[in-house]
């Protein structure tokens, strides 16, 4: 990049302007109460204490790294593991970003373009003080057929994360990633910050699941954006399954080449006294986009849940469905969703939604006991299938964790 | 098999029930006739425990066991089923997947059972949901040959079914109530119909007339059916043909 330095100064510039501006969604918190000296590694990447391991296997992340083309894992800071496999040699790079910006040039060229630096403090603050991140790229043609794992986990208490990933998949590459962020159960309390920017090249496939696994006191901000140029795929599968003090998120895909696709799938089961503030806004510019953004949430406890979706237009041939439903457990929740549909100058564009808020009907589980099920029972096997009816390619492994908690939930007094 | 003693039954303030004692032994096959509002399926909710209504009196005595408290699911696993009138769309539950569960706990095969009531199209979708009529009574059906009760309590099997699916679920719940092994011919049906076209499939014992929540008539089914044929239910108060209550 030309006058790299004068970019950086300006997008420096930019952050510092934004570090005091909240989120439009979701609680605030003051991202400075999280800062710490740099905080390393625990273990080495052999030496992973068994408590690790169960929390890295928790997030999807097999620390065996079988059925896997590669593996990064960063534990607070330091980045302990990036690997490609041998038979992936030359088809996938992965490396901590500050390598990758090191070794190409080009790649500044990426950075901070699909998500801004200065959308909130929270952008702000992991731009200032980032620390790590992955870079995966998926090199052009490259068919990778096993999943590529990552892992960003905390194993600090007090401390915090702030990183920032860039995935690029080279044109006509196909990959999945798997990602997980987590922490090791002595950690109680702590911030997050992800920044993830996705570039799919022309007729380029990447599906990314991300499976969050935090602790009842923790903040998360992920500020996700992704880019998709002409026939390009993305497949977005968001997973939260654990308790987390408060987290928010409203990623954004722009479907710039014509014929792009995306599918944003989020399953989550808000418990305890977590708030979550989820979002997904899909903007389709280009001919014969489609956009799928598919939300399924359960909020148990004291637990809030806002579920957002936004669907913008600018292509007559554009083509769009929004969908969030969610299901109150226990008297102590509030939920809500918010579907937006936009329309820009395309007065043919098709945006759809459908949004429901409601309890596990009383009638359907009578239905099911009347066959012999338990309460219990029944209500598990509607909770299993509202979390999973219309999500596909959910990877095998987050289908059964989506299995092992309906397992665990009973209707909580409603 | 079944005992029904005095049983009266409020929604709220208003008794929907009042009164009403009924037995069906063994092998019987029992029918209930009455106008729309009169609290058939009530009766039928109340036998399998389903609803929020309230038990004001009375009892329901099931193979010489008071069920009258017991949860929806005991009674079921005790051997009572039922086929509503309208079955609730489960989109979230795929009948291959219910099946499959109701299979193991009761210990059977499906696959031909499916087969035989045509829902092999209906197994990968969500149970009920967008289902026609006839659809929704097969894939009802196929849980209750699964389950496989002793005692069933069918609402309108009739409700919403062409003439053409009238004759397989008729069929179905011959079978089912006169089941396949001899140690099962002992099963016992209760039966709300409004038309009457299941009792050319079903042999029925006996009939009751229920209005305004109280039994007001009991008699052979065909005869019952033939009196509110010709002179309606009013009529049916009237008539000599059957034993008043």
């Amino acid at each position: 990049m030309r006058n790299l330095q004068t970019h950086l100064r300006q997008l420096r510039e930019r952050a510092e302007k934004a570090l005091t501006l909240p989120s439009p969604f979701g609680p605030d918190f003051d991202p400075a109460l999280y800062l710490k000296e740099e905080t390393g590694a625990a273990a080495t990447g052999e030496d992973l204490s068994r408590r690790m391991q169960e929390a890295m296997l928790l997030s999807g992340f097999d620390p065996e790294e079988r059925d896997r083309a590669g593996s990064f894992m960063q534990q607070n800071d330091a980045v302990l593991y990036e690997e490609v496999g041998r038979a992936y040699q030359g088809q996938v790079e992965i490396m901590a970003i500050e390598k990758a910006l090191e070794k190409y040039d080009w790649l500044w060229d990426y950075w901070w373009q699909a998500v801004p630096v200065d959308a909130d403090k929270y952008t702000a603050y992991a731009a200032l003080y980032q620390k790590g991140g992955y870079f995966i790229r998926i090199l052009p043609g490259a068919q990778v057929d096993r999943p590529i794992q990552s892992c960003l986990l905390q194993s600090e208490n007090e401390s915090s994360q702030r990183v920032h990933n860039i995935v690029i998949a080279e044109e006509g590459s196909r990959a999945e990633i798997i990602s997980g962020c987590t922490t090791v159960p002595q950690v109680e309390t702590g911030m997050h910050l992800g920044i993830s920017e996705f570039y799919i090249k022309k007729g380029a496939f990447l599906s990314f699941t991300m499976v969050h696994n935090w602790a009842e006191q923790f903040h998360v901000r992920p500020r996700s954006g992704a880019i998709l140029e002409e026939d390009a795929t993305f497949i977005n599968n968001y997973l939260l399954l654990k308790p987390v003090r408060s987290l928010q998120s409203n990623p954004r895909a722009v479907l710039r080449g014509k014929g792009a696709r995306t599918r944003f799938n989020s399953i989550v089961y808000g418990q305890e006294d977590t708030v979550l503030d989820l979002g997904t806004v899909l903007e389709l510019h280009a001919e014969n986009t489609r956009g799928e953004a598919v939300s399924r949430a359960a909020a148990d406890g004291r637990s809030r849940i806002m579920m957002r979706g936004k669907l913008v237009a600018s292509s007559n041939t554009a083509q769009a469905r929004l969908e969030c439903k969610g299901i109150l457990l226990s008297p102590g929740t509030e939920m809500a969703a918010i579907p937006e549909l936009e329309v820009q100058g395309a007065p043919r564009a098709d945006l759809t939604h459908e949004a429901a808020v409601g309890p596990i009907s009383r009638e359907a589980v009578e239905y099911l006991m009347a066959r012999g099920l338990t309460e219990e029972e029944a209500t598990s096997l509607l909770l299993q299938g509202f979390m999973k009816v219309g999500i596909t390619g959910l990877p095998e492994i987050l289908e059964k964790a989506v299995d092992e908690m309906t397992e665990t939930i009973s209707l909580g007094g409603l | 098999m079944l005992e029904v003693e005095g049983l009266t039954v409020k929604a709220g303030d208003r008794i929907i029930l009042e009164d009403i004692s009924l037995t069906i032994a063994p092998g019987e096959v029992h029918v209930l006739l009455g106008p729309n509002g009169s609290g058939k399926s009530t009766l039928l909710r109340a036998i399998m425990g389903m609803g929020d209504q309230e038990i004001v009196s009375g009892k329901m005595v099931y193979n010489g066991e008071d069920i009258t408290r017991l949860s929806v699911d005991e009674r079921a696993r005790l051997g009572v089923g039922i086929a509503v009138q309208h079955s609730p769309a489960l989109p979230e539950v795929r009948l291959r997947d219910l099946a499959g569960l109701l299979a193991e706990r009761y210990k059977t095969s499906w696959r031909s059972m499916a087969q035989a009531l045509n829902c092999d199209h209906l197994l990968d979708r969500g149970l009920n949901e967008n289902f026609s009529g006839g659809e929704s009574k097969r894939a009802e059906l196929l849980q209750l040959m699964i389950q496989n009760p002793r005692l069933l309590l069918v609402d309108e099997p009739e409700s919403g079914v062409d003439l053409e699916n009238i004759a397989v679920v008729g069929e179905a719940l011959n079978s089912l109530l006169k089941g396949e092994k001899i140690k099962e011919r002992a099963k016992a049906g209760l039966i709300i119909t409004h038309t009457g076209h299941i009792l050319n499939y079903v042999n029925a014992d006996r009939g009751y007339v229920l209005i305004n929540g109280r039994l007001v008539c009991e008699g052979n089914p065909r005869d019952l059916f033939e009196v509110i044929n010709k002179r309606g239910f009013e009529g049916c108060l009237e008539c000599a043909t059957c034993k008043r209550i």
